[in-house]
């Protein structure tokens, strides 16, 4: 190949051939390949890439449309799902604001003189988390509430020097699939401890627990939607020496919930996604990890303090990283680099949206709304709540008909179901778990009850 | 603070104002402590600031403004790939048949989502040469967890105890710290004097202790591993895998596939190499390619093709488990399809112009600073500001921050850490010859200030919205957020 060969201009590439020819003649190279002489032959790929043509930016997004529209997504279904994502409504303020490119075409602030508006809003998104879980610091994110999970379980680990941690059945099974993996080589036994009528028994915690228990891990409002006895849950973890992990896959909830940090939790790690970020087929979303002052330095991820200048302004920098990768290698708290800063930017900036009142607010819509929804929904006949207790904006109910023949049913409705637990938990083949935030409005949950009526009778 | 200090958001608190809408419940009125139980109630509301949705818009804005993004200049951090993040991307992504896809729905429901990320796979491997991709992981270290955890299942299905892992010396930092999260010991082998990893060291840390060497190649120097086959012979000799770290594939696309090089499992960066946007330090994806022999324990689901039909593939009795909820970042693989889809077979232009770009730089400053490893580099390269240290007392962390000064972000600085006072830069293809010019006149200048003004090099930067800010004070009395004030006005 010489300086002649074929460029093809593309509009991501400003390099004419003018240009590169230029450039080469500065380098003293007489091609492009002078320059890939340390790549051996041998390893060379002596072909072009068997890729699909190009596409123009009309083509590509006709064919990206073609894609899309064959799913089911929530402008096409009216969605009752839940199960760990959630749909909120979404202020159009959050993402005008988030999708500024000077955000997201932004790299992690290592600049800090340069990056004071990235480092400021994760300073106040660490600081508007620990106000809604009640606890005293959290990072700049991790990658979602499954992975936290995991890493709580680790830092657990490192903080009580013991090998076990004790999950609820009544934790997220995606999220007991992650904990286990993520602790399966560090030699940390995982202890799964069965529901009781859909709640986490304090009494089991306390027969569970040993010596060697690190942590206890609950989720409130659990995978059911079940709100869990925390204090209680605590108070048992507490007694044999534990840390009480809870996981919050439902942010919205502690609009109206007691929050963590008031019941006794030692460590919150879940799933930000509720607060201002899209369904998105399951991410990018944002792990939340929060713990105790004393806890800090074996937190892992991105931390970003107060600090000052040379002239005594105030100024926000990352912190703490001692703990982190790049510095400490095989001894860090964790691998994790890269985060999910924007997303956390998303949900710092929806959570200020909200406000002190907002949050609340928004959060009893969810809760009279599920609650008008299942009294309907259980005055179906054969139709019934599968647990008593108080829930949220999520509740199992057991119905007559197979409950993923009836999602097909309501699909032909216009109505995105609920979830079929059967799978995750064969205990529960008629069970379906339904979820009613203030993104539905009464007439489709009433369409909802219509249309079950309806669907269970099929 | 002072009255120059930029306030916070809660400091633009005034009760009363929000910045949204409420529905009315709109159903029959119950008390709420009857549908939650009043034990399980919240007595204080969660001190969130009180702000008109002009007060938060203005906010962020200004926020906005407070910061550097590549939509605003050149940002040439080694080993970060800061390219250009297309729009036409950003609208994919924001299509309701994406964005507003719940990720429990049935595959029945989400066949458009699952053939992207079906297409996607076989895209990645002809581009890698692997054989099969797990989508799950989020980041680049989340991957390389993924991919230790895959080559441990497979000597422990095997019988074989293998406990240790090589790094080179080069390496980034979430290597080791990943290969710590998957129990093995690592150990750490030196670069030969041509910056390549040192074979014959290599090869007395090989043996059958060995789970695998992992390599990021062109390593964190910008230079391609010469001996490459050889490292492959040594490490597969004493049956260990190879992996790649996959941060710096953006130099070799379709030139050389590591699957031909030699690796068994390798992650990529797509919010380096295919242009995801890096979003302030996230989010990323850092999906694995495998070759054939760690199929069996990739995570669970992947995701399999039946005639017109695709389907998430649970049942893998071999698999290492989860290592995320649901399907990965797939919001950032929609705009990876779509870039891969915008270049086609043209893709290999972009390795090219990358690597022209870099050493068209590498030309232009070799001779204001130290090149330790002064071979043609692919797509970025490490200079050392030694020279200017022991000359005229000025640090690189110095020279750093005397670029923010003309508007331009700082290279990678102390990395790769076997490069004293390391300077790395790495242009990416996106950037013209111009903006090249401008950088390299900024930085040469730079050298030249400190000679001629070390002091004002030394006190940099001088034009950003804050000064030199003190990291140490930072560290000792960690302020890591906002407390309301109490009633008698002091911070809790």
């Amino acid at each position: 190949m010489t300086m002649s060969s074929t460029w093809h201009p593309h509009k991501y590439l400003p390099m004419t051939v003018e240009d590169r020819d230029a450039m080469l003649r500065v380098i003293g190279a007489q091609s492009v390949e002078d320059l890939l002489a340390d790549v051996p032959s041998g390893v060379r790929l002596g072909r072009p890439l068997a890729l699909p043509p190009t596409l123009a930016d009309d083509e590509l997004l006709n064919h990206l449309r073609s894609f899309a529209d064959r799913n089911g997504h929530a402008d096409k279904l009216v969605c009752f799902l839940g199960g760990g994502a959630y749909e909120h409504t979404i202020p159009s303020v959050v993402w005008h604001l988030a999708g500024r490119a000077e955000f997201y075409t932004a790299y992690t602030p290592y600049q800090a003189e340069l990056m004071q508006g990235e480092l400021q809003a994760m300073y106040e998104y660490q600081s508007m988390l620990c106000e809604l879980t009640g606890m005293d610091v959290a990072n700049a994110s991790m990658y979602d509430g499954a992975s936290a999970v995991g890493e709580a379980a680790v830092m657990a680990r490192d903080l009580t020097k013991r090998d076990q941690v004790v999950v609820s059945t009544a934790v997220n099974p995606q999220y007991r699939q992650v904990l286990r993996t993520y602790v399966r080589h560090l030699g940390i036994d995982v202890v799964e401890l069965p529901y009781d009528a859909g709640r986490t028994a304090p009494a089991r915690v306390r027969e569970a627990c040993g010596s060697r228990t690190a942590a206890v891990i609950v989720q409130s409002p659990n995978v059911f939607g079940g709100i869990e006895d925390g204090a209680a849950l605590a108070e048992a973890a507490r007694a044999a020496g534990a840390l009480l992990v809870v996981a919050v896959a439902e942010p919205i909830s502690l609009g109206v919930l007691q929050p963590p940090g008031v019941f006794g939790a030692d460590i919150v790690a879940g799933e930000g996604q509720p607060l201002g970020n899209h369904l998105s087929f399951g991410g990018p979303y944002l792990g939340m990890l929060a713990t105790r002052d004393a806890y800090i330095r074996r937190m892992p991820g991105r931390l970003v303090g107060v600090t000052h200048d040379h002239d005594g302004r105030r100024g926000f920098v990352l912190t703490l990283q001692t703990r982190e990768q790049h510095i400490r290698r095989e001894k860090a708290t964790s691998n994790i680099c890269t985060n999910e800063a924007l997303n956390a930017l998303a949900a710092g900036i929806y959570m200020a949206a909200m406000g002190k009142n907002g949050l609340r607010r928004v959060a009893e819509v969810n809760a009279r709304r599920a609650h008008y929804a299942r009294q309907r929904l259980t005055a179906i006949p054969g139709v019934r709540a599968a647990f008593d207790g108080p829930v949220f904006n999520e509740f199992v109910l057991r119905t007559p008909a197979d409950p993923e023949r009836l999602n097909e049913y309501l699909a032909g409705r216009g109505i995105l179901g609920g979830l079929a637990l059967g799978r995750w938990y064969p205990e529960l083949p008629d069970g379906w778990l339904v979820c009613v935030t203030e993104a539905r409005s009464r007439a489709q949950i009433d369409a909802l009850v219509d249309a079950v009526r309806d669907g269970v009778r099929a | 603070m002072t009255p120059e200090s930029f306030p916070l958001i809660f400091e633009r608190n005034t009760p009363g104002r929000i910045a949204v809408s409420i529905p009315d419940a709109g159903v029959p009125d119950v008390p709420l402590d009857e549908i939650i139980g009043a034990t399980h109630l919240r007595r204080d509301p969660a001190a969130l600031p009180e702000v008109s949705e002009l007060d938060l818009v203005r906010h962020y804005t200004q926020l906005s403004q407070r910061n550097y993004a590549i939509d605003v200049g050149f940002y040439p951090l080694g080993s970060c790939t800061m390219k250009y993040n297309p729009k036409v991307n950003e609208d994919a992504a924001r299509l309701s048949g994406f964005a507003r896809l719940h990720p429990n729905t049935p595959a029945a429901l989400a066949q458009g989502a699952l053939e992207l990320l079906w297409q996607l796979e076989q895209m990645l491997c002809e581009i890698s040469g692997m054989h099969r991709v797990t989508f799950q992981p989020a980041a680049g270290a989340h991957g390389e967890l993924t991919a230790l955890m895959m080559i441990r299942a497979y000597f422990d299905e095997r019988g074989e105890r293998r406990t240790r892992v090589i790094v080179p010396d080069s390496a980034h930092g979430t290597n080791p710290a990943s290969a710590a999260m998957c129990g093995f010991t690592v150990v750490t082998v030196p670069s030969d004097s041509r910056g390549n990893i040192d074979s014959a060291a290599l090869r007395r840390a090989a043996d059958s202790s060995v789970a695998a060497l992992m390599l990021t190649n062109p390593n964190t120097l910008g230079l391609f591993e010469e001996h490459i086959t050889e490292v492959a012979d040594i490490m597969h000799g004493c049956g260990a895998l190879m992996y790649l770290d996959g941060a710096n594939f953006n130099a070799v696309l379709g030139v050389t596939r590591p699957g031909d090089q030699g690796f068994d499992v390798m992650h990529m960066n797509v919010h380096k190499t295919f242009s995801t946007p890096h979003g302030g330090g996230g989010p990323g994806a850092g999906p694995v390619a495998v070759k054939r022999l760690l199929e069996p324990y990739l995570p669970a689901p992947t995701i399999e093709r039946d005639g017109d039909a695709f389907r998430l593939d649970e049942d893998r009795p071999k698999t290492i488990g989860r290592v995320r909820a649901f399907n990965g970042n797939f919001g950032i693989y929609v705009r990876a399809y779509a870039y891969l889809r915008a270049y086609g077979p043209l893709l290999r232009q972009v390795s090219e112009a990358a690597v022209i770009n870099a050493n068209y730089l590498l030309t232009r400053l070799r001779p204001f600073f130290d090149v330790p490893y002064d071979r043609t580099c692919m797509h970025e390269f490490v200079l050392s500001g030694r020279r200017q240290k022991t000359r005229y007392g000025v640090r690189t962390l110095d020279i750093a921050k005397r670029l923010l000064d003309y508007g331009i972000h700082a290279p990678t600085i102390y990395f790769p850490l076997i490069v004293d006072e390391a300077i790395m830069i790495e242009p990416t293809e996106t950037e013209s010859r111009q903006t090249l010019d401008a950088f390299a006149d900024a930085l040469i200048h730079v050298a030249q200030e400190c000679e001629t003004d070390p002091e004002t090099v030394k006190t940099a930067p001088h034009r950003t919205v804050v000064s030199r800010l003190d990291e140490v004070t930072a560290a000792r009395q960690p302020n890591l957020r906002w407390r309301p004030p109490t009633t008698t006005g002091v911070a809790r």
